[in-house]
């Protein structure tokens, strides 16, 4: 059974990408997967070379025809999102995709197309396979890219036989954020003290419970303030989540990234990177004992 | 004169930028928090809240005694929001964007659109500034029905300050769409430089004048100034890593109550922006 561990953090900016990166760098036999589609950064430091890139197509746009269009109107009174200009022409980006107007268009002056809007890479790295995409500027459907990401870590982690994947998820609570949950093994928040990091893992633990994936908090540059840092562990502990691991501020992570290079490869003696190899002793732990459940039941499947 | 407050990457410094800007104005200023997944500004502007306003988008509702199972709503929905099985039709309101095509196509006119709460749209005042945020409930799927919805309240007799949300894709250019201008915030950092370039490329498609703050200015390399240069992104601000920044930061308070020196040159700062605004005004008329 592969495990997928995901790490968001609400607040983007707390060291999300740069722990996983770190974390990738201490596990061996285990897929990356940038589901940040819409600011995929993992790959600045992994600097993957790609084997495979394919085209993503998310949804379809309206594209009207003009030779066709009586200019009646009815389209500009069915779209919701006010995409159709005066001249019948369409506002690519305001188009939602719905295809509402293409299909009731008196004279069929309307094509409804397939419309590439990104693209996803299979690539090989320093520390194993890895998957990721980019979405275009200003597009749509980033919650179906983060789906086809996992989707094709998932496929690639079974045909290798690996046994785990970790996935770096998109800020907020949104949309991709959802899409980058859903049926995970277990999520990791990155947070910070801070009145926004605690706020901001607040509703993030709220989305765990909602879908019901169990939850555990890092503590980033907890050295910061740690009378909030205090506060985390409070919140983090009301809402039944262990706290794994605190990692404190280290300006050799900012040096580590221009470099384009995990902490390790940075520094491996320092203080921060034995904090992160507990960190990740801590959740290999809970991603085990989890797994022993399933295994059984997985074992009983292929029996 | 709107402006919209972005970066691409998340954890740069907008909402710092956003409320210390709107309070130094110390003038009539509306200040909207759009990052409604994560909305922060409240925790640093500390608002009287005086209302609160449920928001919320039709989906559709299926009378099954009127419904013939024809499939037309199924097939006119191209978010998998609305599926026929047998003699039972499914709907699935977190998929749904109120598009309106299941209802206007049904030919028994069996399907109403019913209002579903995705979020809430807080109003207040503090001092000077106009305040209002959305906030997505939590397990909403759609944030930029909501982000439209808060700037409806956008308010024409004062500045408008939009606190956008991180990223490219749809809830940025909700948040960023018909504003003046967008000042994006970024950091000196590989990360920074990345998702910058993307933010100015949206920006681009938008067809709106921009500007940069370059925070914790001192951290990092120099490429960020470069690329600005290159793509003539002016940079209208450099704050450098100050401890007493990111402690003022930790705890909610806006850093200009600590380093009052910093008003003058949010001040200029918003001056610059308006000229800015006004010369690409007259160029254009």
């Amino acid at each position: 059974m592969v495990k997928e561990l995901v790490v968001i953090s609400g607040k983007g900016g707390t060291g999300k990408t740069t722990l996983m990166a770190a974390l990738s760098a201490l596990s061996n036999d285990k897929i990356m997967c940038d589901a940040d589609v819409d600011a995929a950064d993992l790959h600045l430091i992994m600097n993957p070379a790609i084997i495979s890139t394919h085209d993503f197509q998310g949804g379809r746009i309206a594209v009207s025809k003009k030779e066709l269009c009586t200019e009646c109107g009815y389209c500009r009174e069915l779209c919701k999102w006010h995409a159709i200009r005066d001249d019948f022409t369409i506002d690519e980006i305001a188009c939602e995709g719905c295809g509402v107007c293409a299909y009731l268009c008196p004279e069929k002056a309307i094509d409804f197309p397939l419309k590439t809007c990104g693209q996803w890479f299979e690539s090989d790295t320093r520390f194993g396979p890895m998957i990721h995409a980019s979405l275009g500027v200003a597009e749509e459907n980033s919650g179906k890219l983060v789906a086809q990401v996992r989707k094709e870590a998932k496929r690639i982690a079974e045909v290798k036989g690996f046994d785990l994947i970790i996935t770096d998820g998109p800020p907020g609570v949104g949309c991709p954020v959802i899409a980058s949950m859903s049926g995970a093994t277990a999520i990791l928040i990155v947070s910070e003290p801070t009145v926004s990091g605690i706020h901001d893992m607040g509703r993030v633990l709220e989305l765990c419970r909602h879908f019901q994936i169990p939850a555990m908090v890092c503590i980033n540059k907890f050295d910061l303030n740690e009378t909030m840092s205090s506060k985390i562990e409070e919140k983090a502990k009301v809402m039944n989540a262990p706290v794994v691991g605190k990692i404190p501020f280290d300006s050799d992570f900012t040096k580590a990234m221009v470099k384009g290079q995990t902490l390790f490869e940075y520094n491996q003696a320092s203080k921060t990177s034995r904090g992160i190899e507990m960190l990740w002793q801590h959740i290999r732990e809970r991603l085990e004992t989890s797994r022993g459940k399933q295994n059984i039941i997985f074992k009983e499947i292929i029996k | 004169m709107i402006v919209s407050i972005a970066s691409g990457k998340g954890g740069t410094g907008k909402t710092t930028i956003a409320t210390n800007l709107a309070i130094s104005l110390e003038r009539d200023v509306q200040l909207m928090d759009c990052d409604v997944e994560e909305p922060n500004a409240h925790l640093f502007i500390y608002p009287e809240i005086e209302k609160s306003l449920a928001v919320s988008v039709l989906v559709p509702k299926v009378d099954l005694k009127k419904c013939n199972f024809c499939k037309k709503c199924m097939d006119i929905c191209q978010f998998n929001a609305i599926t026929v099985v047998k003699s039972n039709v499914l709907t699935f309101p977190l998929l749904c964007h109120s598009c309106d095509g299941c209802r206007i196509v049904c030919p028994e006119q069996a399907i109403d659109m019913t209002e579903r709460e995705i979020g809430m749209i807080d109003m207040g005042r503090k001092d000077h500034m106009v305040f209002l945020n959305g906030r997505l409930n939590i397990g909403e799927a759609m944030a930029p029905p909501l982000i439209r919805s808060v700037k409806t309240h956008i308010r024409k007799d004062m500045p408008v300050i939009i606190d956008a949300p991180p990223g490219t894709s749809c809830p940025v250019i909700a948040a960023m769409k018909d504003t003046d201008f967008v000042l994006l915030v970024t950091e000196p950092t590989p990360f920074g430089l990345h998702d910058l370039k993307l933010a100015v490329s949206a920006i681009k498609i938008l067809d709106i004048p921009c500007g940069l703050v370059i925070n914790r200015s001192d951290i990092g390399d120099d490429k960020v100034r470069a690329f600005a240069d290159q793509e003539g992104v002016p940079i209208l601000m450099e704050i450098p890593f100050d401890r007493r920044i990111a402690e003022s930061y930790a705890i909610g308070e806006p850093f200009v109550n600590r380093m009052p020196e910093w008003k003058s040159k949010f001040v200029q700062l918003y001056k610059d922006i308006e000229t800015k605004v006004n010369g690409r005004e007259k160029k254009g008329a």
